[in-house]
């Protein structure tokens, strides 16, 4: 009798230990320690990188207003993160909103965990929240290229306010939402997991580390506001050559070491995975930068310092969806791809259509996210020296169909493009309607710098 | 007295300015300046756009010399800032009326 009493309260005792361990795993120091500096390589990807890759592209006049509004839009993206948009983005709510009971991150806790991708394995939320941010920074700081030179700032933050709540929240709640691997135990629990997580998530659509959420997002946004907007007073006759393309070649740089914590970094652990994912984004770029240079050097007679730059951008666009799932000569090939299209998309999309991209937001992050998300499907393939799509269900890689991924990626792509074309063409609406988008034509023809800002970039 | 305005290529400025001192010249005044002539400027593309650049940088020297010393200065000028390639320069000759050396107050050829 006493035995039996002592070895059911072994059981008992195991049993909830066992549990107790389940229930609270505790993260790595090295995930930690990654996951905090990948944050802070993505932050600098906006400051200084994007604002110096843009502000080198336009003209003196303006370059103050570039560096302003990736500076300010990157600070009111992260109070509005954390006041209400991780909650909308990573709470469980309907497929294509969360909910708001994380809002003023009410219950996280030094101790509170976000789940990774491996079972069992976790990070400290709080990071988690950091790195996240950092992508709903610079994705609206992205859109501002689209329509340089000729906004009024407060027209900027206030469309940046409504795009960033309607666009690209419930985006990212679609695409990356999900319950994490523990919950997928067996086959049933995977079922009732799979049907509180976001919309494309649900219809199987890849995207590792944001092509569809931030690129192809931000790209449409971009398309809009230019075609909305209207050229720039002078485009076509008066030279708008890039003031420095030496800052935008400095710009790129901190965007290509940046990009490493941004798709390395989203794998959330310091793992084989990362370590394939750091390669695959660096050898995508280097083969964009190549395709591009060999793809103007043969169309126009000379390779340029900015056409090296663009087409590094290129390659880190594309490879950002696949770089998860694709192989090294997988994301070379994409990459190769990507320089030689989003050449393609600046230099003759752009004249036949003519529309005013200032700097190329829709002709590189559009084409080149949508290239990405399409190309994952294939460069994802075991037999194209990917990794495949891993079920969690089975513990194992599962059986790789690439008709079906493809489905399932042009699900992820029409969604971006309609709903973050509906949403910024009523976001521009009303910023047109309240504020009004555009500068005076004096305003415009003076610059921003000393009109919006009162300064002046340079005074040589 | 001559004062002699030249415009050149930049990077020939040193040599002309070294024959110049050959020849006894002792001031010059140099100006950065834009133009173009039958060089026409060139063309730079930026992804899409293509802008013609019209303007060429050169630099414009003047000095003012006595009529003795004019030719001198010419055949310097002239024979160090030749290349033989179009966008060499242009060299203008004008009557000088009178020079006047703040500092001292002096005039004509002796305040050159």
């Amino acid at each position: 009798m006493t035995k039996f009493a002592t070895s059911l309260a072994l059981v008992v005792l195991l049993g909830y230990a066992g549990m107790a361990a389940a229930e609270a795993p505790v993260p790595n120091k090295g995930d930690t320690a990654w996951m905090i500096v990948a944050t802070l390589l993505v932050i600098m990807m906006t400051l200084p990188g994007l604002a110096l890759f843009y502000g080198g592209m336009v003209r003196a006049k303006n370059m103050l207003s570039i560096l302003m509004q990736c500076f300010v839009i990157f600070s009111m993206m992260a109070v509005l993160w954390a006041l209400y948009g991780y909650s909308v983005a990573f709470t469980e709510g309907n497929a294509f909103f969360g909910g708001l009971d994380k809002a003023f991150l009410k219950g996280v806790t030094p101790d509170s965990i976000a789940a990774t991708f491996s079972k069992g394995v976790v990070i400290p939320e709080y990071v988690y929240i950091a790195f996240q941010l950092t992508f709903a920074c610079i994705t609206p700081a992205l859109i501002v290229g689209a329509f340089a030179e000729r906004v009024k700032f407060a027209a900027v933050l206030f469309f940046m306010a409504i795009w960033f709540t309607f666009s690209y929240l419930p985006i990212a709640h679609m695409v990356w939402f999900w319950a994490g691997p523990d919950a997928y135990t067996d086959a049933k629990a995977a079922e009732a997991a799979g049907a509180t997580a976001g919309f494309l998530f649900q219809k199987g659509a890849l995207d590792f580390a944001g092509g569809t959420v931030v690129h192809i997002n931000a790209g449409i946004a971009g398309l809009v506001g230019c075609l909305m907007i209207g050229k720039r007073i002078g485009f076509g006759k008066e030279s708008m050559a890039p003031h420095s393309v030496t800052m935008t070649m400095i710009g790129a740089s901190l965007l290509w070491v940046g990009w490493f914590g941004f798709n390395a970094g989203s794998n959330l652990e310091a793992n084989g995975a990362a370590a394939m994912v750091f390669l695959n984004t660096l050898l995508a770029t280097a083969a964009a930068t190549l395709s591009w240079t060999a793809a103007e050097w043969i169309a126009r007679g000379k390779p340029s310092m900015l056409g090296a730059a663009s087409g590094a951008v290129a390659g880190l666009v594309a490879i950002t969806p696949a770089c998860g799932w694709a192989g090294p000569m997988g994301s070379i090939v994409l990459g190769l791809l990507v320089g030689v299209v989003c050449f393609w998309s600046v230099t003759k999309l752009k004249n036949m259509l003519g529309y005013d991209d200032s700097l190329d937001v829709f002709g590189v992050h559009g084409v080149g996210g949508i290239i990405g998300a399409l190309g994952t499907a294939i460069v994802a393939s075991p037999a194209l020296g990917g990794t495949g799509v891993y079920d969690y269900v089975a513990n194992g890689f599962a059986e790789y169909s690439m008709g079906t991924q493809f489905i399932a990626q042009a699900w992820g792509v029409g969604t971006a493009i309609v709903w973050s074309g509906v949403v910024s063409f009523i976001a521009y609406k009303i910023v047109d309607l309240t504020i009004g988008l555009r500068v005076s034509d004096e305003v415009e023809r003076q610059g921003l710098d000393i009109t919006e800002h009162g300064e002046t970039a340079y005074h040589i | 007295m001559k004062f002699v305005t030249a415009i050149l290529k930049p990077f020939k400025l040193d040599d002309v300015r070294e024959a110049l001192s050959d020849v006894g010249i002792s001031g010059i005044t140099v100006t950065e300046v834009k133009g173009f002539g039958r060089q026409k400027g060139h063309t730079e593309l930026y992804r899409g756009a293509e802008y013609v650049v019209d303007f060429l940088p050169k630099v414009k020297l003047e000095v003012a010399v006595t009529d003795e010393q004019l030719d001198m200065v010419l055949e310097a000028i002239s024979k160090t800032a030749n290349t033989g390639k179009i966008g060499d320069g242009k060299i203008f000759v004008t009557n000088l009326e009178q020079v006047i050396r703040i500092r001292t107050g002096e005039t004509g050829a002796d305040a050159l």
